[in-house]
């Protein structure tokens, strides 16, 4: 059936309004935007490692979330959907469950590619019919934005000031999707919010109903983090996307797929100007560190193409 | 020039008093309510030529904690109750290999993740026997900002001492709370180095205690190649199965304290003299205790105060002769009676232990406290 954004957009929500996530983060967006892959008659078991995403969403006494919900601890969202899907698989299999059940763990980036990484691995490499979802905001924004291996270079965070001595964080942002599709499983993608929200819900809709373990990270800006005006998220998103910082693309069997290209491949400027985190490397004696990011974007955005065959 | 009064932080406090202690190497990990000593240690230690690196999980925090301070720098790690959970199979590995450091613990609700923003003293017997396995430890827990920046420089100072892992234990009302403070001068300051080897690098047993049971250390990368191990291990460092390297070893390391104990532990006392009832209490909890203690004061009710200040190893001694001079010893603490077990252990047959305990989230109240010693009276 060809992709109808009314038809997706007038499912019912499985992910509430009236929950505490900031406006103009991206993260919501993008969970509401997975959970409405589901097919509606299917349920679906939902784990949160700490962060924002899980200390926003249920406030006692209410949940934003209609369908059971767990909250793990910070490092091992990867390991309670495992086990949970373990359980249901045994059920399944001596026919005390009928209906269909959907496992999806959500961690942001620090909760997926530090502490949590151990924990994703172990619940690929085992095969649980599950789905990891990374929201990745690159950095820790929960505790008030301190970096993580997924911070992009010289971004400034709390614990990568820019100041005199240091124009931010001094290290690479980790490729998690690699990472991920290095481990061979049946399906891998990276994904982020675009305006008919068609990329995520394909990819979210092949990540939960394909057999075995999947992994989706999902660019999610953060406008206390990045600092940007909120309405801004959208563009942020569509930036990320034409300048190749964030290209969006799914590896399928093996099969490397890049979904979007670009018309015309956009400078990385237009996309660090419009955060504040980026702010510093607009002074006259950091412009030098644009041009190394631009060339690190093009080496990389080279690298992806040759593996898509687009090369 | 004499030192502004600043308003600071607790957790600032920790970091200032941290790096006049010497610290030049911090790893860590964000976990609230202790995260502003990572953010500072990230901004301050590049000024005094020392090192921050946030590490990917809390664990990491500890191992490169432990890492760097074999190569001779002073090293801080700081956490939360589900961080130092973390952490704790490496402070025992800190415990038996006899590393030099400071693990700074701002304690929050618990179990799991708890209450993150809230004040907690659940932590004391994690603080004891978080690790597994017999181990020495020592565990500092300040009531005010000042005291906090005083605490950091002398864990610094213990852990070097007495070559191993030294806690400070915060609560996060004492953490983020905001005081005036006057920070000494360098001057003023004691600060202890860690005894290195006297002999030549073909002498050095890394492992052979002196009189008062600590082996000298030396540096990673000063040509003084030893072994380490979370093993039980002989003088040499090189593990060995032989059931009596292992009972000299553990031995050591608990009456490594043991034998220092009257140097280590640190209590204040208020109106003791003629106390009918004693108040003990630490923390954040003491500053209500000594609220209430105030009030009863003026009505005439003969109460004092008792503020471990070391809290690891307990102040057995001086807790043992108070007990025998009052009607009862009320211990006031933020879980469900950790502490006043050690006082009941000590106490049981000598006088009355009464217990005030919230786990709330909220500090317990001056009020609360009086209430029970008037009911007690």
């Amino acid at each position: 059936m060809a992709y109808s954004l009314k038809e997706i957009m007038n499912r019912p929500e499985r992910i509430t309004g009236g929950h505490r996530m900031c406006a103009g983060c991206g993260a919501p967006v993008a969970v509401r935007a997975i959970l409405r892959a589901l097919d509606p008659e299917d349920h679906v078991v939902c784990g949160a490692a700490t962060g924002c995403l899980e200390v926003s969403t249920f406030l006692y006494p209410y949940t934003a979330w209609k369908d059971s919900f767990i909250h793990s601890a910070f490092e091992n969202a990867g390991a309670t959907i495992s086990g949970a899907e373990a359980a249901y698989a045994a059920w399944k299999r001596k026919g005390k469950i009928d209906e269909t059940y959907k496992f999806i763990a959500f961690g942001g980036d620090g909760g997926t590619y530090d502490i949590g990484l151990q924990s994703l691995s172990g619940a690929m490499e085992r095969g649980h019919d599950m789905v990891y979802v990374c929201y990745d905001n690159e950095a820790y924004m929960n505790t008030g934005i301190q970096r993580s291996s997924s911070t992009p270079k010289y971004a400034d965070t709390t614990t990568s000031p820019q100041g005199t001595v240091l124009p931010g964080k001094q290290q690479y942002k980790k490729n998690l999707t690699y990472v991920m599709a290095a481990h061979g499983i049946p399906y891998v993608a990276q994904t982020t919010l675009t305006a008919n929200f068609k990329d995520i819900h394909e990819k979210a809709h092949k990540a939960i109903y394909t057999k075995g373990p999947a992994f989706m990270n999902v660019f999610a800006p953060c406008p206390r983090g990045w600092r940007y005006d909120t309405p801004n998220l959208m563009q942020i998103c569509k930036l990320a996307m034409d300048t190749c910082i964030w290209p969006v693309y799914e590896i399928e069997e093996g099969v490397w797929k890049l979904n979007y290209k670009p018309k015309k491949k956009l400078p990385v400027e237009d996309y660090l100007k419009t955060q504040g985190r980026f702010k510093h490397l607009f002074h006259k004696q950091n412009l030098h560190l644009i041009e190394e990011l631009q060339k690190d974007i093009d080496n990389k955005w080279e690298d992806l193409l040759k593996r898509c065959g687009e090369a | 020039m004499k030192k502004e009064p600043r308003l600071m932080q607790g957790n600032e406090a920790c970091v200032e008093g941290a790096i006049a202690a010497g610290m030049r190497f911090y790893a860590g990990y964000p976990i609230t309510p202790s995260t502003e000593i990572a953010e500072l240690s990230a901004e301050k230690l590049p000024y005094v030529g020392g090192r921050f690196i946030q590490m990917e999980d809390e664990i990491a925090g500890m191992a490169a904690t432990i890492g760097a301070a074999l190569t001779g720098v002073k090293c801080m790690t700081a956490t939360s109750g589900p961080g130092f959970s973390l952490k704790q199979e490496n402070i025992g590995y800190a415990a038996i290999a006899e590393i030099p450091c400071v693990i700074v613990d701002v304690q929050r609700g618990g179990p799991s993740t708890g209450q993150p923003t809230c004040p907690s003293q659940g932590d004391v017997m994690q603080a004891k026997w978080g690790t597994h396995g017999d181990h020495p430890v020592i565990a500092l827990t300040p009531s005010s900002v000042k005291e906090t920046f005083d605490l950091t420089v002398r864990c610094f100072n213990l852990a070097e001492k007495y070559r191993m892992p030294v806690i400070l234990l915060l609560d996060e009302v004492i953490g983020h709370m905001r005081e005036k403070v006057q920070l000494p001068e360098a001057s003023e300051i004691e600060i202890i180095d860690r005894k290195r080897p006297a002999c030549s690098s073909e002498e050095y047993l890394p492992f052979k205690p002196e009189e008062d049971l600590v082996p000298p250390m030396a540096d990673f990368g000063t040509g003084y190649r030893y072994h380490v191990t979370g093993l039980v291990h002989d003088e040499t460092g090189f593990p060995s199965n032989s059931t009596k390297v292992a009972d000299k070893l553990i031995r050591r390391l608990v009456d490594k304290i043991e034998m220092h104990k009257d140097d280590i532990i640190q209590w204040e006392e208020e109106n003791t003299e003629d106390a009918e009832i004693i108040i003990l209490s630490y923390g954040c909890v003491a500053r209500a205790a000594r609220t209430a203690m105030k009030a009863l004061r003026e009505k005439g009710v003969k109460v004092g105060l008792f503020r471990p200040i070391t809290i690891w190893p307990f102040p057995e001694e001086r807790v043992l002769e108070l007990a025998g001079k009052v009607k009862s010893i009320i211990v006031a603490e933020m879980n469900l009676g950790q502490l006043v077990l050690e006082v009941e252990r000590l106490c049981n047959n000598i006088t009355k232990i009464d217990r005030v305990n919230k786990v709330s989230g909220e500090i317990i109240y001056p009020e609360e406290i009086a209430a029970k010693v008037e009911e007690v009276l």
